[in-house]
């Protein structure tokens, strides 16, 4: 951050920081140096902190514990919540979040264990991508030449698919998703229909599918929508739903007249 | 030993831990996998341009495996050892079959099969890719494989954990690592029959770069200062476009210039005009005007000397260290050509990059350099030979090195598209070498005593305290932000005699301060304070060797430069730089050793002569311009 620049301001930040999952949360507010138009951006606020960790009381304190690695909001490590809006740390420029109010808050993300301050155990959504066996099944990985010819109108649904960071937005959204229940929510029922249009993975579309019809599949979902306006990837997840959802019922179908 | 009694450790979950954990646990063996961040999120996750690889369209036109490896040879300066640069791309094919079955998203053609794309001028389109992301693809498409292992009980998850120390026995033998729980703190050792790294490149010892915050080749120096060498530390890329950012550069894809965008700076010096009130004959086109005949399509090495150049000067935008790339005289066409890397722009400095000029910089981006690793060459130099158990281990048996942390294939500069094919190409070929290591091993990691493993926890446990006491004066974000700027300043784009020397003085400066580094967190849970200080302290070791490798290297070639020294001189210098550490003086030995050639003779690299590049050479140096692309 540029020092002893003439435009410069300070900006108030708050951040609910909690100490371990057990801890009760509390408030600290820091004031941060930065010029309009120096791309500051939240991962850089942090940055600073780090740096200077004191107070607006003067109060010294620790760095505050955030995950981030890409900073250039592709992996999907840092979601938070700023504003009370969930979405990438990286990716929020301080001088438009100041357009939306005249200081900054920053929380973690309230569908996941807080570990530290902003930084949150997401391992419930990891879990659930292998609940779905979220892969290709494959002959395992000797040459066998190619895999199979795809059409470019299937690759470009895919590949919309594919872009799912993880960063569990969706799921901070739905009202569905709580930590009482099993729901895989927006991300998972997402990745199903990804793995099903592939022509070899869907070897396991049953198994997939079957994994839906059970507590925490796609009937779970109340069609709220609330997670395909947060997803910063813009993924289709309407539409994910809507088909798995479309699946399930054709294979439910199918399975009474097969009986 | 017993085949499946064996376990294998491998750390760093990006392209080349994942491809090697899954060749490993498809074999049988054991895997624990130890990464800093869940390895969906490894800095791999940011490769944006593609995956080379000979393919049967390009084939047909003329193009090889065979001179996929020659422009990779030619782009790194000849200072690749050759077969193992033979190998990869003669596998390469096969790479991408393999990713293709395992559904990773490559674009198609009409007809259905995989699109190719013409990178940064190259004659043959050789370079596969998945929308504006192949890396994100390629990384789950191995993730989603690991996991399958993983529910079938053969590969255990370490992720937020940090690898801290490799355990080598009194024979100089690997057996095994020692890591830390990044939530709980807990320090604990982890017995391994061989340990594979693939932590990646070292780009924040350079503060701000194009890398991932985790790409702090803190692992790497980890290894080294425990005895394994380094490889050509020295050599670093420096991408010329890239967006200056708070926090971190972000790459601007050169397709900006090769769809015509300018580089240019004010005339005046120190100029604050809003760009777009400057008139033309006030804009100084740099490139162009030295560079009639390329203009703004230079080789990237040029582009990226020029631009650091007018900045040094003091010529920079505003007097600061940024160029104007401007995109704003395009047709509309064009810019919607522009539009994934246009919005990259725009959402992280909220310009508009089709209205007002874009403001760029070149940044450290790729580490060719790192740990040391032999192979087993075949009697013809033409590949290594499968299975050998010594195929890109490092001088320490037992101890590996894969991906960007290791130091083959690049040589002095790397090829674009080419860094996720040496990943992947490492973990698939090499990985079954580890294999046939831990096989034939007489005693394995289980056989050792409980003594060798408790004592180098100990050591790291001794460590942290002696952070946790030291309670100096010195901000560790500090000293890594005066670390970064020198390190940029002297040892990246052009590198001088008095610099390096100064550089290296201030070094052992920073050593010296580091002792008293204070940390204001002195807690167990999750502490990043005492995280981020301890890597810095390795960080420092790795700068070192990256700047007497620099200081040694009285020549110019590939990413190296010396201002002082501008030719490249075979005669000295067409050797492999290997650093080791020296425990007793805390300091960098350097020694020289031969590349085994045996395929394609050292010829002149045309890059940077314009005027002196015959058609031919024109078009090998626009082939080796691709090196810029990624
Ligand atoms: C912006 C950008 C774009 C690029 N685009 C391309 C491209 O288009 N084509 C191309 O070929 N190349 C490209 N590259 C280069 C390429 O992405 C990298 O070289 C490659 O991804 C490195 O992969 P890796 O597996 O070696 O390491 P990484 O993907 O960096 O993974 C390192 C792993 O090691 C772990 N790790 C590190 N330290 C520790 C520790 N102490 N303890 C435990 N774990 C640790 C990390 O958690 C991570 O899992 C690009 C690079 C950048 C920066
Ligand atoms: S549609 Fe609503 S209920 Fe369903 S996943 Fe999205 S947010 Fe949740
Ligand atoms: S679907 Fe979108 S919001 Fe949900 S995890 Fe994936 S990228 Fe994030
Ligand atoms: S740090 Fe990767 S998404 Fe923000």
């Amino acid at each position: 951050m540029t020092a002893d620049n003439a435009s410069q301001r300070t900006v108030r930040i708050n951040i609910k920081r909690q100490a371990s999952p057990d801890a009760s949360p509390r408030w600290e507010a820091f004031d941060v140096p930065c010029s309009p138009g120096d791309g500051t951006n939240i991962t850089s606020v942090l940055e600073y902190i780090a740096a200077h960790p004191r107070t607006v009381d003067g109060v010294d304190t620790t760095p505050v514990t955030y995950d981030a690695a890409c900073l250039e909001e592709v992996c999907g490590s840092c979601t938070m919540v700023i504003n009370g809006h969930v979405r990438q740390g990286c990716s929020q420029l301080v001088d438009r979040l100041l357009e939306e109010a005249p200081e900054i808050t920053i929380e973690p993300m309230s569908k996941f264990p807080v570990v530290r301050d902003l930084a949150v155990n997401r391992e419930r959504l990891f879990k659930d991508f292998q609940r779905i066996q979220g892969w290709v099944p494959i002959d395992g990985s000797y040459a066998l030449g190619p895999g199979p010819k795809e059409s470019p109108e299937n690759q470009d649904v895919r590949y919309r698919l594919s872009r799912c960071m993880a960063c569990g937005c969706c799921l901070e959204a739905c009202p569905q998703y709580t930590f009482d229940n099993d729901f895989v929510g927006a991300a998972v029922i997402s990745q199903v229909r990804y793995f099903n249009r592939h022509e070899t993975g869907s070897r396991l579309e049953d198994e997939r599918l079957e994994e839906m019809m059970k507590p925490g599949g796609v009937n779970h979902c109340g069609q709220a929508q609330n997670c395909v306006k947060v997803c910063p990837k813009e993924i289709p997840l309407t539409e994910s739903i809507a088909e798995v959802g479309r699946a399930t019922t054709r294979n439910a179908f199918r399975r009474i007249f097969i009986k | 030993m017993s085949r499946n009694e064996s376990r294998i450790a491998i750390v760093g979950g990006g392209l080349a831990g994942l491809a090697a954990a899954m060749r490993i646990a498809e074999a049988g063996k054991q895997v624990d996998l130890f990464s800093l961040v869940p390895v969906r999120r490894s800095h791999s996750v940011c490769a944006q341009g593609g995956i080379n690889a000979a393919n049967e369209v390009a084939r047909q036109q003329g193009y090889s495996e065979w001179l996929h490896m020659d422009e990779t040879l030619y782009g790194g300066d000849f200072l690749a050892h050759q077969p193992p640069v033979c190998e990869m791309t003669a596998w390469a094919p096969k790479v991408i079959d393999l990713m293709d079955r395992m559904g990773v998203p490559f674009n198609r053609t009409p007809e259905g099969h995989r699109d190719l794309r013409l990178f940064g001028g190259s004659l043959y389109k050789r370079t596969h890719f998945a929308g504006a992301s192949t890396g994100q693809q390629l990384l789950y498409a191995l993730d989603e494989q690991v996991r399958r292992h993983a529910s079938e009980g053969r590969v255990n998850h370490y992720e937020h954990w940090e690898f801290l120390w490799p355990v080598i026995d009194d024979d100089g033998v690997c057996r095994g690592l020692v890591a830390q729980d990044l939530r709980t703190m807990q320090i604990r050792a982890f017995r391994a029959d061989a340990v594979v790294m693939a932590t990646g490149g070292c780009g924040t010892i350079f503060g701000k770069s194009t890398n991932s915050t985790i790409c702090n080749g803190a692992a790497a120096a980890r290894a080294y200062q425990a005895g394994v060498w380094l490889g050509n530390p020295e050599f670093i890329q420096v991408h010329p476009t890239a967006i200056p950012g708070q926090d971190k550069f972000r790459l601007m894809s050169e397709s900006a210039r090769g769809e015509g965008g300018r580089v240019w700076v004010p005339r005046k010096e120190g100029d604050t005009r809003d760009p777009r009130n400057i008139p033309e004959d006030e804009r100084w086109y740099f490139l162009e005007e030295k560079y009639p005949a390329y203009g703004n399509l230079v080789p990237r090495d040029i582009a990226t000397r020029e631009i650091f150049w007018v900045c040094q000067q003091g010529k920079g935008i505003g007097g600061e260290r940024m160029v104007y790339l401007d995109i704003t005289h395009l047709p509309d066409a064009t810019k919607k050509k522009l539009y994934a890397i246009l919005e990259i722009y725009e959402k992280f400095t909220g310009d508009d990059p089709r209205e007002t000029p874009m403001k760029i910089f070149p940044a450290v981006h790729y580490t060719m350099g790192g740990l040391y690793t032999r192979y087993e060459p075949r009697d013809d130099n033409q590949g290594m030979v499968q299975n050998a158990p010594g195929n890109m281990m490092t001088n320490v048996p037992g101890l590996y090195a894969f991906g960007e942390v290791n130091y083959q294939y690049h040589g002095a500069t790397r090829l674009g598209a080419n860094a996720l094919l040496n990943c992947i190409f490492d973990g698939i070929f090499c990985g079954p070498s580890v294999v046939s290591y831990v096989d034939n091993l007489e005693r394995g990691a289980a056989d050792q005593p409980q003594s060798l493993f408790d004592d180098t926890v100990k050591q790291e446990e001794v460590k942290v305290k002696e952070l946790f006491d030291a309670q100096g004066d010195e901000n560790p974000y500090l000293l890594h932000k005066e670390v970064g700027d020198w390190m940029t300043d002297y040892g990246t784009v052009i590198r001088e005699e008095n610099d390096l020397k100064k550089t290296i003085d201030r070094l052992q400066e920073w050593k010296q301060r580091f002792k008293r580094v204070k940390l204001v967190d002195t807690g167990d849970w999750s502490n990043t304070n005492m995280t981020y200080a301890r890597a810095l302290g390795d960080m420092i070791r790795y700068a070192e060797a990256i700047l007497l490798g620099a200081l040694e290297r009285r020549e110019s070639r590939g990413s190296h430069y010396r201002l002082d020294y501008p030719e490249r001189d075979d005669d000295k210098f067409l050797k492999t730089t290997i650093a080791r550490y020296n425990a007793a003086e805390d300091s960098t030995e350097l020694e020289y050793e031969e590349i085994r050639m045996g395929l394609v003779e050292p010829r002149q690299r045309t890059y940077g002569k314009v005027e002196a590049a015959d058609s031919k050479d024109d078009a090998q140096e626009r082939s080796g311009a691709e090196a810029a692309k990624t």
